[in-house]
C-alpha cells in the first residue's frame, strides 16, 4: 500500500523539472504561485503522475489543489477508493 | 481592491494591443458584402476566419426563407421551448435532424454551446463518468463542469490512453459518457473514431461525438466524421450547430436512442431560454436540406483546403495539422509574433483568427484560417499571397 509520503515523494520527483533555481520542493510548495504553472504545465504534471500510479484525477478536485500536499492527499485517497 | 482586480490581465492584454493599434478580438466588420468578403478598418478584406464553411450565409434560398418566416410569424418567439416558444418550424427542424441522420431522436437548442452545455450537464448526473478529450471545446468543459458527474480527461486523441482511463473506472466504465469531436476547432485535425468506438465498445461506454465543424464537411451525405469513419450505427449522440456550416445560429443534438426525448424536459439550457427566432429556424430548416444534397460544396471546400494547406506548406510555415482540411491553423514561435503577424495580414486585406495561450493547444499561439465553399480560388490565392509577404522581412525557415 502506497503511503502519503509515497506519493509526496513521486510528486516532487515529477516536479523536478519545473522547479525554479534555488528553490527546494516540500508539501507546501504551491503549484501555481510557487512554481508558476500554466494550464498546460498542470495538465503535463497530471498525466505523469496519472500515469505513475495508474489512475485517473478528475478535473472537479482540481480546484481544491493549491500545494504539493494537497494533490498528494487527492492521489491517496483515490488510491485507497479504487 | 476592487470586483475587478481579477481581470488585471486581461486590461493588460488590451493596452499592449491597442498600443500596437490592433483589435484582434473583436475586430468590428462595418459592412458585411458576402460569406467570404467585409470592411474591416476601412479596408474590403477577405474573410478567412468566420466558420461559414459552405457560405450559407448569403444563400439566397435560405435569406428568402428567413425573410418569409420573418413576415409571417415575426422577429421572435419570446418563449421557452417548454413553453410558448415551439412553433412549427422548430418541431419541423427536429424531425428533419432525426431523418437527415436516420435517427429516432432529435432535440434543437437556441444555440450550439446550449446544445452541449444542455446535454452534457443533462444526460452526466451523479455517480456518472464523463470521459472528455483533453482538447475539447469550452461548451464540452463548461457543460462537464455543471453535471453532477466526475470528469475525466484523456489525452488528446489516443484511443489508449482513453483505454486505459476506463480499465481504471472497472464496472462504472458501463455508464461513462466519452466525449469526442469530429474536427477539433483550434488545429483542424479530426479524431481516430473508429479506434475510439472499438474501445467504447470493449468497455460498453457511451459515445457523443460533437459534430460542429464537421457537419455539412465530411462524409458523402455530410453527416460529419461518424459516416466518414462508417460507425454512426455505434455512435450514441451526436451534437452540431446551425452558426457553421448551416449559416445560421442555434444547435442540435440527435441519437439513435428513443430516450433523448426525456433528456428534452431536464435540460435546463432547454427549458429555462427563449426558442431560436422564426427567421433563424426557417434559414437553417433551407441550409439543412442544401446541405444535405451539397456534394458539389464540399468537393469545393477540399479543394480550397488543399490548394491553402500545400501552398503555406510550400512557403516554409508550420502546420497544426499534418492533413489539409477547412482549418488550417499556422503555428507561430511566440505570442508577440503571432500578434504582429496576424496585424500584417488584416493590413493586407485578409482576417484570419488570432489564437493566443491558453486558447490553443499545448501552449501554441495560431494564426487560424478557416475556408468556405464560397471562397474562390482567387481568394485562396491572395490569402497564401498575404501569407508569403510575412516571410519577406524573415529568414528562409529551417527545414
Amino acid at each position: 500500500m502506497t503511503d502519503h509520503q509515497e506519493v509526496q515523494s513521486a510528486i516532487i520527483e515529477t516536479l523536478q523539472p519545473f522547479r525554479k533555481a534555488g528553490m527546494t520542493l516540500s508539501g507546501d510548495t504551491q503549484l501555481v504561485n510557487d512554481l508558476g504553472l500554466d494550464s498546460v504545465k498542470v495538465m503535463e504534471l497530471l498525466l505523469q503522475v496519472e500515469d505513475r500510479f495508474d489512475i485517473s484525477i478528475p478535473l472537479n478536485i482540481l480546484p481544491d489543489v493549491h500545494t504539493v500536499d494537497d494533490l498528494a492527499r487527492a492521489i491517496h485517497k483515490l488510491m485507497e477508493a479504487s | 481592491m476592487s470586483i475587478f482586480d481579477k481581470f488585471q490581465h486581461i486590461r493588460e492584454t488590451r493596452e499592449r494591443l491597442a498600443a500596437l493599434g490592433l483589435t484582434p478580438f473583436g475586430a468590428e466588420t462595418t459592412e458585411i458584402y458576402s460569406a467570404t468578403e467585409g470592411l474591416i478598418e476601412g479596408r474590403r478584406t477577405i474573410l478567412a476566419g468566420t466558420n461559414n464553411y459552405l457560405g450559407m450565409t448569403f444563400q439566397p434560398r435560405c435569406i428568402q426563407a428567413a425573410r418569409e418566416a420573418l413576415a409571417e410569424q415575426g422577429t421572435g418567439t419570446t418563449g421557452s421551448r417548454m413553453a410558448s416558444g415551439t412553433y412549427g418550424g422548430h418541431a419541423a427542424l427536429e424531425r428533419e435532424f432525426a431523418a437527415f441522420y436516420g435517427e429516432p431522436a432529435c432535440i434543437v437548442f437556441t444555440t450550439g454551446y446550449q446544445a452541449n452545455l444542455g446535454i452534457l450537464s443533462t444526460l452526466a448526473g451523479r455517480g456518472d463518468v464523463l470521459l472528455i478529450d483533453a482538447d475539447s471545446h469550452a461548451s464540452i468543459y463548461d457543460g462537464a463542469r455543471m453535471s453532477e458527474a466526475e470528469v475525466i480527461r484523456f489525452r488528446h486523441n489516443d484511443p489508449m490512453d482513453l483505454d486505459k482511463r476506463l480499465r481504471r473506472l472497472g464496472e462504472r466504465a458501463k455508464n461513462a459518457l466519452i466525449v469526442v469531436e469530429g474536427i477539433y476547432s483550434m488545429l483542424g485535425d479530426t479524431a481516430p473514431l473508429a479506434e475510439i468506438v472499438q474501445v467504447k465498445n470493449r468497455h460498453g461506454a457511451y459515445l457523443l461525438v460533437d459534430e460542429a465543424h464537421s457537419l455539412g464537411i465530411l462524409g458523402e451525405r455530410g453527416r460529419g466524421l461518424v459516416e466518414q469513419a462508417g460507425v454512426q450505427d455505434q455512435v450514441d449522440f451526436i451534437v452540431g450547430t446551425f452558426s457553421k456550416s448551416l449559416g445560421s445560429i442555434g444547435g442540435f443534438c440527435v441519437s439513435r436512442h428513443p430516450e433523448l426525448e426525456l433528456v428534452r424536459f431536464a435540460s435546463r439550457a432547454y427549458v429555462f431560454t427563449a426558442s431560436g427566432t422564426p427567421a433563424i429556424i426557417a434559414g437553417a430548416r433551407e441550409a439543412l436540406r442544401i446541405l444535405a444534397g451539397g456534394q458539389e460544396l464540399r468537393a469545393q471546400l477540399r479543394d480550397n483546403g488543399r490548394r491553402l494547406h500545400g501552398g503555406l506548406r510550400e512557403l516554409g510555415f508550420r502546420l497544426g495539422c499534418a492533413e489539409p482540411g477547412p482549418v488550417v491553423a499556422v503555428v507561430m514561435d511566440s505570442p508577440e509574433q503571432a500578434i504582429e503577424h496576424w496585424g500584417r495580414l488584416l493590413a493586407a486585406g485578409v482576417y484570419v483568427n488570432l489564437v493566443l495561450p491558453p486558447g490553443a493547444p499545448d501552449g501554441h499561439s495560431l494564426l487560424r484560417v478557416s475556408l468556405s465553399a464560397a471562397h474562390t480560388m482567387a481568394q485562396v490565392e491572395a490569402i497564401l499571397g498575404a501569407f508569403a509577404s510575412l516571410r519577406v522581412s524573415e529568414p528562409a525557415p529551417a527545414d
